[in-house]
């Protein structure tokens, strides 16, 4: 994957946590993801395509989700239930948006799928290409959740 | 500004129309109803009044740039204003939603004061 590729996406879910729910997570130091774990309770995933191919997973702690959506909406929500399922799969489908925009802007014409949601402990994230991904870790102050990204230019 | 509007908001994710109906609540609008998709949102616009639309784009069965379309196509909807929610940001997305006759346009994640800007804005012109 090129990495190019990274910063779109970590100012993209930056920008929109900040907008949508008040948060400012901390971005931590990029690797290398070689197997299919998530790295968080409840991921969402949406699958990209056009001049570059691949997919792009959001996958949060649960702590850390229940906030974030808790804000969102207003509403206190106890653990991962049909709301924040819901949320997961819309700040997915943000963080992809506003990613795909900046792509634009560098000749990147990038379409997304609609996301999908998994969730439970020790559940998978299937890319579109297997993998490798590179994941993007995020800290904040109710936990961490990770930036899952495996994207690679179509020749 | 007329903060009794009818508005209808449409979008297929749950979370996201309560986001929509807090941030206008916020701004100060109440009389808030909500569609799952297009094809519901028109069967609600042909049978009440709604004074302005908020719609989504991606969305199952009735996409919003269809939704938008079907208005601008009905002689007693056409003039109602329509205000595009999505995350779809691209230039080609924005150039098919102007083409529709959308009144205006915004892009995921957004603010309260930004959704009010715009709803200001179509407001004033009309």
């Amino acid at each position: 994957m090129n990495v190019k590729f990274i910063n779109p996406f970590l100012e993209g879910t930056v920008k929109v946590l900040k907008t949508m729910a008040f948060v400012e997570p901390r971005p931590g130091k990029p690797f290398l993801k070689k197997d299919s774990l998530a790295r968080g309770d409840v991921s969402g995933i949406i699958g990209l395509t056009g001049s570059a191919k691949g997919s792009l997973a959001l996958s949060f702690s649960e702590p850390c989700i229940v906030k974030i959506v808790s804000t969102m909406l207003g509403e206190d929500m106890n653990g991962i239930n049909g709301d924040v399922k819901d949320a997961v799969g819309e700040l997915t489908n943000m963080v992809s948006g506003v990613a795909r925009k900046m792509l634009e802007a560098e000749g990147y014409n990038i379409l997304a799928a609609i996301p999908t949601v998994v969730s439970g402990k020790n559940h998978s994230i299937v890319h579109v290409l297997g993998g490798p991904s590179i994941i993007i870790p995020f800290e904040t102050d109710s936990g961490p959740f990770f930036v899952d990204v495996c994207l690679n230019e179509v020749k | 500004m007329d903060k009794n509007m009818k508005i209808l908001v449409v979008d297929d994710f749950a979370t996201m129309r309560k986001v929509v109906r807090n941030l206008l609540k916020q701004v100060g609008y109440e009389n808030i109803s909500e569609a799952e998709d297009g094809a519901i949102a028109l069967r609600i616009l042909k049978s009440q009044k709604v004074d302005f639309v908020i719609s989504d784009w991606n969305m199952p069965n009735m996409n919003g740039l269809e939704l938008l379309k079907a208005v601008r196509a009905d002689g007693d909807l056409a003039k109602t204003p329509f205000l595009m929610v999505t995350a779809e940001a691209l230039q080609e997305n924005v150039i098919a939603a102007v083409k529709a006759g959308v009144s205006n346009y915004i892009v995921k994640p957004f603010t309260a004061e930004v959704l009010n800007e715009k709803i200001k804005k179509i407001v004033e012109k009309l």
